[in-house]
Order: C-alpha cells, then structure tokens, then sequence
C-alpha cells in the first residue's frame, strides 16, 4: 500500500523547469561528493592545521582569516583551540571510512544469508527470514546502543553493529532473485552439465541484481554515515581526540552560546552529505531499478 | 472476516520470537561483558567473598542454565539491581518512562497538526511556491540527523531568538522545542505521504465527476478527497509511531529530557548494566507491542494485508 503511493507519487512527470533545476542539484551533488571524497583522501594535504592539536592561546576564536596565532581559521577555533576547519576535513574520513566499511559489512553479510537461503530454502530459509523480520521490528538503535556500550567502543565494534544493522534489505534482494532463477530450466540445465552454485550466481545472479544492489548500497552509506554521527553524537562512537563531525557537535554543544561555530560546522557538512547521498540513492533507483520504490 | 485468525497468529508469533531474540541478544552481550561481580564489590575483598556474590548471581552454574534462569527473571521483569540507584531496575525504568510517552505523544501530535494541513494544501496547490518550498523542507527533514536539528532548534529558538527553554522538563515550554526535534522525521514523512495520498484521489474519476457536477472546490476537496485518502495516511502515521521510541535516546539527551532514552545513556556512563539491559528491553516491549496493535488496527481497516 505505502509502496504504491511512493511510487505514484514519484512517477508524475516533472514540469520542464523542475527537470533542469533537478539535474543542476544532480550536478550540485555529485560535486559536493567528490569534494568530500578528496577531503577525506587528501586530509594531510589539504587541511591547513594539525586537527588535535590543541592551543590554550587561540580557544573558541570565531572564524577568522588572521587569528591570534597569525593563522587563518576559516570556521574558528574549538574550546582547545583546535581549528575546526581541519578537524571537519578529517571528520570526512572517519565519517566515509565508517560509512563504507561498515556497507560493505552489511553487504557481505546480507548477500551471503540473502544466497543462502534462496538456494538452500525450507528451514534455512524460513529461520534466515525471520531473523530478518524480527530485526526490523525492533529499533537497531537501542540495541546498537547496548552492544557498544558493554563492548566499548572502537572502529572494528561501530563498523560491524552499524553494518549488521543494514543487511535485511540486500538479502531479501538476492533471495527473491535467486528463487526466480531457481525456477528457470536454463539453471536445471547448467548444474546436469556440471556447473556449480558458484558460477550461477557469478554469472546470473549477481548481474541482474548490480543495480538494485548499487542502490541499496547508496541509501544504506546515507544511513550509515548518520548512525556513525549519531552514535558519536552520544559518546559510544569515535573517541576523542579523534575528529568526528557527530563527535564535533557534541563537544560544541556547551559552547553553543559563545561559540556556535564548533557545533554548526561539522553538522552542516553532515546534514549535507546525509541530504545529498540519500538524494543519490533516490535518483539511482528511480534511473535504474523501478521496482525497488517504497521499499 | 476470513483470514483475521491466521493474520493475527502470524504477527503474534514473529513479535513473540522478536522478543526473544532481544533478550538472547542481551544475554550475550552481557556473558560477553566479562564478569560483574569486581565491579560490584571493593577490590580489596577476599576471594572467598567473590565466590559468594558469584553463586549468588549465578554465575557459578553452566551458560545454558544460566540461559534459562535469565529467560525466567526476565518474564517477570526481574533485571536485577541498579548498581547507580540502588533499586530494582525494574523501577527505575518505571520512574522514567512517564517522561518518554509524554514526549512522544507531543512528539506525534504536533507531527499530524503541522504535516496534515501541509500534505493537502501542497497536493491541492501543486507545484505551487508553498508546495515546493514544504516539500523541499521535507526532505531535508527526512534525511537530517535528528541530534543536529535539536542542536539547531537551540541555537536558533532559544539561544538567539530566546523563546523556549533549551532544556529540562518544566511547563509546556520546555517539551515544544524536543517534541518538534523527535517529531521531525515522522512530520515530514507524514507530509510527503499525505500529498501522495491525496494527490492520487483528486486523480480519480469521481472526483472529476464532483467538480463536473459543479460541486465546488473546497468541497471537493473537503468531503470528497480527504475520506478516502484517510486509510493509507492512517496507517503510515501508526508506522511512524514506533520509529519515534529509537529516536527518543537522542532527543532526550540533546535536551536532558528525564526519560527512558537518557536514562539508557547516563547509565551507560555510570556503567550501570542492569538498568541498560532492562531499558533495551522494555523499549523493544514497547516497540513491537506498537507495531502488533498498528498491524492489527490495519489488518482490521483493509483486509489486503492479511494475506501478505
């Protein structure tokens, strides 16, 4: 029901002048991202000050392009004088490092029980379903919650809980894909002449489902990046000294008052990624994969 | 009527295996936190003192009996002490939770007061100004993280234009602006949809019909669109209902609101475990005990959905 409205509501045809200012935020988008992707490559290089470095001299300065050290501080100065401007570039590769490691978790985990339980079927299937129902009538949040607060946090702890929290939807992608296959005479044909599960799905299951699976990937790096934020946000994610931009925004929070630039910065840049790589995921499915709407 | 019957011991039973998966997935985590017992005594007691809390707390005994002896206290919502409050953690869950359905149900109403009229003026004057501006809101709305719009909310509301507290629980003033923050993500659901839902009737033939016969346009649009767009916003608000309770964690502690989610955080710093396990708990309760009723609700409203 919901799916059929989405959908709906997507398919009517855009006036021509919402198509072209469409394509200019596309284009808006697709360059923030790169930016961000060199930000978080080239962080040493680009970054005009040392992102831990404290300094009791230049604290909570307001951006500036001559500070009291003599150095531009283009978004201020943090609570130990640490320049927000570098911190929020290197705040880009925790963020991207977490995000895509942790959808490429997600992916292998999801893909493999996705596999496994449409070429396996009967009580594989049904417990590996299952599993995946009662997952997604819970909110991940408090258990990720739970998980780390007794494990402690670390990168290898965020990645895997905030990757396991997003394999249901590529397993249910594969399953369904691999019982269509299943049913097929050509897939009957290929194991009479020898041919393992393994060349099936090389060879047929993985190329029909590259673009839902490519959508899937962009809407989850979306979601990965906010929960990364969010877990920081609340102290159980990054640690400090290293930057974070939901860590960032956390320790502005007191300085709000005096100093806004600490929390607005790093948020601003995370709310626009978050915005602009949701966008994308939107725009891949419905230029790729249709059938995936709504869900 | 046909159908209701399986349709509702299906959903019984994934909620039922959901809440056992929950409390599996606290055990483990818990067997996996190491042994409690040195944080419950001085370090300096003797050893024969940590054999005795050890058997005490069970944890003597093999894991599967250990299992099941924590499926059991857990049926009866026993999780043990607080170590931080010194009381049945039961309790302190209890105390707090007042605070968390206030929030969320201001939370949820002031989504519906500010989404509804929104959806449908935006459907109704497509593609006019208003329509793009809200529905641009909204999708930012969607996508933001929630902690930043309370951190935003503040700065703004309180700080530069000071009207609303920024935080504590005293008077209406004080749950405006954490109601606004938990409701963001549902309000600018409920808004896309209710413009979906209500742009998909004033398409139908009937409809044409109405404004055929001379029927005028607010009628049309008050009368006949609106009932018959009311079951898929119906349902879609229920479902955003539960997604609140996630999103309560960060809302209460952007604003120290004294609920059930910074209740979980503090006690996570205080290394409280008893009282973290029995808030995951009780929330996952809550939330799939949510969901079954807005299943049921629905599984009654339309009978297409029993078979899926």
């Amino acid at each position: 029901m919901a799916s059929s409205i989405l959908a709906s509501a997507r398919a009517e045809p855009a006036p021509p002048s919402r198509a072209r200012r469409t394509r200019g935020l596309a284009i808006g988008g697709a360059v923030f991202v790169a930016l961000l992707i060199v930000a978080a490559l080239a962080a040493p290089v680009i970054a005009p000050a040392d992102p831990i470095r404290q300094s009791l001299r230049g604290r909570l300065a307001a951006p500036t392009l001559s500070g009291a050290d003599g150095r531009a501080h283009l978004l201020g100065t943090d609570h130990l004088g640490r320049d927000v401007f570098s911190r929020v570039i290197y705040g880009a590769r925790v963020s991207l490092l977490v995000g895509f490691a942790a959808v490429i978790v997600g992916g292998l985990v999801g893909a493999t029980l996705g596999l496994l339980a449409g070429f396996r079927g009967g009580w594989t299937d049904s417990m590996i379903m299952t599993l995946a129902d009662a997952q997604l009538a819970f909110p991940f949040i408090l258990l990720a919650i739970g998980i780390i607060a007794v494990l402690g946090p670390s990168f290898p702890t965020l990645i895997v809980v905030i990757g396991l929290s997003g394999w249901v939807t590529y397993a249910r992608v594969l399953r369904s894909q691999v019982l269509v296959l299943r049913s097929r005479e050509f897939v009957d044909a290929i194991h009479a002449l020898g041919g393992s599960v393994a060349r099936v799905i090389a060879r047929h299951v993985l190329p029909n489902v590259l673009s839902s699976l490519v959508v899937i990937a962009t809407l989850e790096l979306a979601r990965a990046i906010v929960l990364e934020a969010t877990l920081s946000f609340l102290g159980l994610g990054v640690q400090p000294p290293t930057p974070s931009w939901g860590g960032m925004v956390h320790e502005g929070r007191e300085y709000l008052d005096s100093a806004w630039w600490i929390s607005t910065a790093p948020g601003i840049v995370l709310m626009l990624t978050s915005i602009v790589v949701s966008r994308t995921g939107d725009w891949l499915r419905d230029l790729l994969d249709p059938t995936l709407r709504g869900e | 009527m046909r159908g209701l019957l399986p349709f509702l011991a299906s959903r019984l039973l994934r909620a039922a295996i959901a809440l056992w998966l929950v409390s599996t997935v606290v055990f483990v985590v818990m067997r996996l936190s190491g042994d409690p017992v040195p944080l419950l005594l001085p370090s300096d007691a003797p050893a024969s003192e940590f054999a005795r809390v050890r058997a005490e707390l069970g944890l003597d005994r093999s894991l599967p009996v250990q299992y099941a002896v924590f499926l059991g206290h857990v049926m009866h919502g026993d999780f043990g002490q607080s170590l931080h409050f010194r009381q049945p953690a039961i309790r302190v869950v209890a105390d707090y939770l007042p605070a968390t359905f206030e929030l969320g149900l201001a939370a949820f109403a002031l989504a519906l007061l500010v989404a509804l009229p929104i959806g449908i003026v935006s459907a109704v004057k497509r593609n006019s100004v208003l329509d793009q501006a809200t529905m641009g809101l909204a999708l930012v709305g969607q996508s933001a993280p929630t902690f930043f719009i309370g951190i935003l909310l503040i700065l703004i509301v309180s700080l530069n234009l000071g009207l609303l507290p920024t935080s504590g629980r005293e008077g209406w003033q004080s749950l405006v602006l954490p109601a606004l923050t938990l409701g963001a993500f549902a309000m600018a659901s409920i808004a896309r949809l209710t413009r979906s839902a209500v742009l998909e009737v004033l398409r139908a033939d009937y409809i044409r019909t109405a404004r055929a016969k001379g029927v005028t346009e607010a009628l049309v649009v008050v009368k006949h669109t609106l009932k018959n767009a009311a079951v898929p916003i119906v349902t879609i608000t229920g479902l955003q209902f539960g997604t609140l309770l996630g999103g309560a964690v960060v809302t209460e502690t952007v604003f120290a609101w004294p609920g059930i989610g910074r209740l979980a955080i503090q006690s996570i710093y205080n290394r409280d475990y008893p009282v973290v396990q029995c808030t995951v708990f009780i929330s996952a309760v809550l939330f799939i005990v949510i969901n079954f009723v807005i299943d049921l609700i629905y599984g009654l409203l339309d009978p297409r959905v029993r078979s899926g």
